[in-house]
């Protein structure tokens, strides 16, 4: 058997050039109709209907949340956390704000409605995506201080378990911890002065 | 090449054979007529370790797998099933999770062995790299067979790992949904790791030891010395004179290990089958619940370091980037072992004192951060954490050039003892 390959085999009546255009062309169409075979596997592997069809909002009352409790609400699965926060707990927010990294909720994590300390329509009341803007753990609330444990100077906060990130009685990040950007705000509207519809903006008035 | 059909001209019912497959050919290329330096220490064990859990977990693996259900809402009650009703099926899940263990265990000796007698270098760089590509498969195989119990550590450490995905500019987001099939790691999450880890991920396992023992079979095996024993072989036979076959006097050798292995393997299994919470961790005999992250989460022990660096490294320009960059390249370093060693002596035995010295502190730099990786935040361990993860990459660089500043040793022509 000869050791020459069959592409650069030479004799009477072979146009190596002809040879070498239908080699290229075959290859290029078989290459694009790998492209078009790979899609559907790929593709496959996003989010299915049923998936996308419970992203639906969620409607919470919160007559019976007392000043100081958090509530927990899933929304697309993730956790939401409704906290009414005390006048003490709102004083804090203050205070803490040379140790944030964005105290002016510059970053786009909120809707456009949300502004100021507090990142809430009604300041006492807190509604936030408790899903950590690290790596995605859920912090623990922690509003008792001083808690020695997550920082000398602890004024009530969130703390992520995972990394050690730590977050203000607003959601706001401190400063040099593993997270980046300020806990997320998801879009809501209070239907009436005790019930809250997360996933809706409010109706415009 | 062409093939000749029987070249060791076997007769009767073996060359029937031989002249169809290479019987013969393969038991004597590998096993009976493959010589291995003569001077094979302790070190040496874990390759065939290695080996052995292997199969323990393709064994155990196949038969969890008649039992176990990859669905969000049974996959939970159906590993306590396992556990409970299923006869034997306690020492089945057993034996697979504390293979799992093992697994890494005799992988990082076998890495540390690689690295201190120089079996990365020239010619042996394609073995290292593949041993590299077994490594990952292997990160990939613990991460997804951790999942599959669908407790809250399986939950929450996949949350985090697929989070990673996240960091990436501008795709991160997306690119996370679609891994994970959903907005959340949810059913159709846990099934594609099911998949992948008892299809794709074995088979990729399985064709890259064949790989990495083809590579190594193809150059040799290295030894403590560093020397290449082909240099000397006996004129008439080519045997080379510090060889001896593989079979039977490694293989022999071998099974010692193996006994003594197995002697703590099994203690394990069946005293302390859940490793005091670091074979099998305790949140993860709750269900998966996604609203409530466990108190205290951390990684497989055997990821610890990795985590370790993740965590040590703060976010810069609103991102948590930096820290995943640093995560993945402490692993791709590795890759580029063999081109950073720029010592041109193998052995750690004939290196000067700098080289040796920094090679057992990065060692106990691995371990430590291990160590740190699963231990609460602290700001004593993120310093820690912090200075291990500099060294860590450090080391790497160094190689290139701390033969520069040593007194090395003469190198042996032939191996010793």
């Amino acid at each position: 058997m000869s050791t020459q390959s069959v592409a650069s085999a030479t004799g009477p009546g072979v146009d190596p050039g002809r040879r070498r255009f239908l080699t290229l062309a075959t290859t290029g169409v078989g290459a694009v109709g790998a492209g078009f075979v790979a899609w559907p596997f790929l593709a496959s592997l996003k989010p299915s209907e049923r998936a996308k069809a419970l992203g639906a909002p969620v409607i919470q009352d919160i007559s019976l949340l007392e000043a100081g409790q958090k509530l927990n609400v899933a929304w697309r699965g993730k956790p939401v956390w409704i906290v009414k926060r005390t006048p003490e707990m709102l004083a804090t927010l203050t205070k803490v704000k040379g140790e944030l990294a964005d105290p002016e909720n510059e970053q786009p994590q909120q809707p456009d409605y949300i502004k100021g300390d507090a990142r809430a329509i009604k300041p006492e009341i807190l509604v936030m995506i408790g899903s950590c803007t690290h790596l995605g753990c859920s912090p623990t609330f922690r509003p008792d201080h001083p808690a020695p444990e997550i920082a000398a100077d602890w004024q009530g906060g969130f703390y992520c378990p995972c990394h050690g990130s730590k977050f203000d009685l607003s959601g706001r990040v401190y400063k040099n911890v593993p997270a980046p950007i300020n806990l997320k705000v998801p879009p809501y509207r209070f239907a009436n002065d005790t019930t809250i519809v997360i996933g809706e903006d409010p109706v415009a008035a | 090449m062409a093939i000749v059909p029987n070249p060791h001209k076997t007769t009767g019912f073996l060359g029937w054979i031989d002249d169809r497959f290479p019987l013969t050919k393969l038991w004597k290329d590998h096993l009976s007529e493959y010589y291995a330096p003569k001077n094979f220490n302790f070190w040496y064990y874990f390759g065939s370790l290695a080996l052995l859990v292997m199969v323990n977990q393709l064994i155990t693996g196949i038969w969890l797998a008649m039992h176990y259900k990859p669905d969000a809402k049974l996959a939970f009650d159906s590993v306590e099933y396992i556990m409970r009703d299923v006869p034997w099926g306690a020492i089945l899940r057993y034996m697979h999770s504390t293979g799992a263990s093992a697994f890494f265990l005799v992988v990082y000796l076998h890495m540390f062995r690689g690295l201190i007698y120089g079996s990365h270098k020239k010619p042996r760089e394609l073995i290292w790299i593949f041993g590299c590509l077994i490594y990952l498969v292997l990160m990939a195989e613990g991460f997804a067979g951790y999942v599959l119990p669908w407790g809250q550590m399986s939950y929450w450490g996949a949350n985090v790992i697929f989070n990673l995905f996240g960091t990436i500019p501008v795709i991160g987001p997306d690119l996370v949904i679609w891994i994970q099939g959903d907005y959340i790691p949810s059913d159709a999450t846990l099934s594609r790791l099911f998949s992948l880890h008892v299809v794709f991920l074995p088979f990729a396992l399985v064709g890259l030891v064949v790989a990495h023992l083809i590579a190594l079979h193809e150059v040799g095996s290295n030894n403590p010395d560093g020397v290449e024993i082909k240099k000397f072989k006996d004129p008439v036979t080519h045997v080379p004179l510090d060889g001896i076959g593989f079979h039977p006097y490694y293989t022999v050798k071998d099974i010692v290990g193996v006994t003594v292995f197995l002697i703590f393997f099994v203690a394990v299994i069946c005293f302390a089958p859940d490793g005091g919470g670091y074979l099998l961790e305790k949140p993860n005999f709750q269900e998966a619940n996604p609203l409530v992250t466990p108190e205290h989460i951390a990684p497989a022990w055997y990821f610890g370091a990795y985590y370790a660096m993740l965590r040590a490294t703060p976010s810069m320009f609103s991102s948590a980037l930096p820290g995943v960059i640093v995560m993945f390249g402490a692993v791709l370093m590795l890759f580029f072992l063999p081109w950073l060693d720029k010592n041109p002596i193998k052995s750690i035995r004939y290196k000067g004192m700098l080289t040796k010295v920094a090679t057992m502190v990065f060692a106990a730099d691995f371990v430590m951060l291990n160590y740190l990786g699963l231990q609460p935040p602290t700001g004593l361990g993120t310093a820690l954490s912090q200075i291990g993860t500099i060294y860590y990459f450090a080391f790497f660089f160094g190689l290139t050039v701390f033969h520069k500043f040593e007194k090395s040793k003469p190198v042996p022509e032939r191996v010793t003892s």
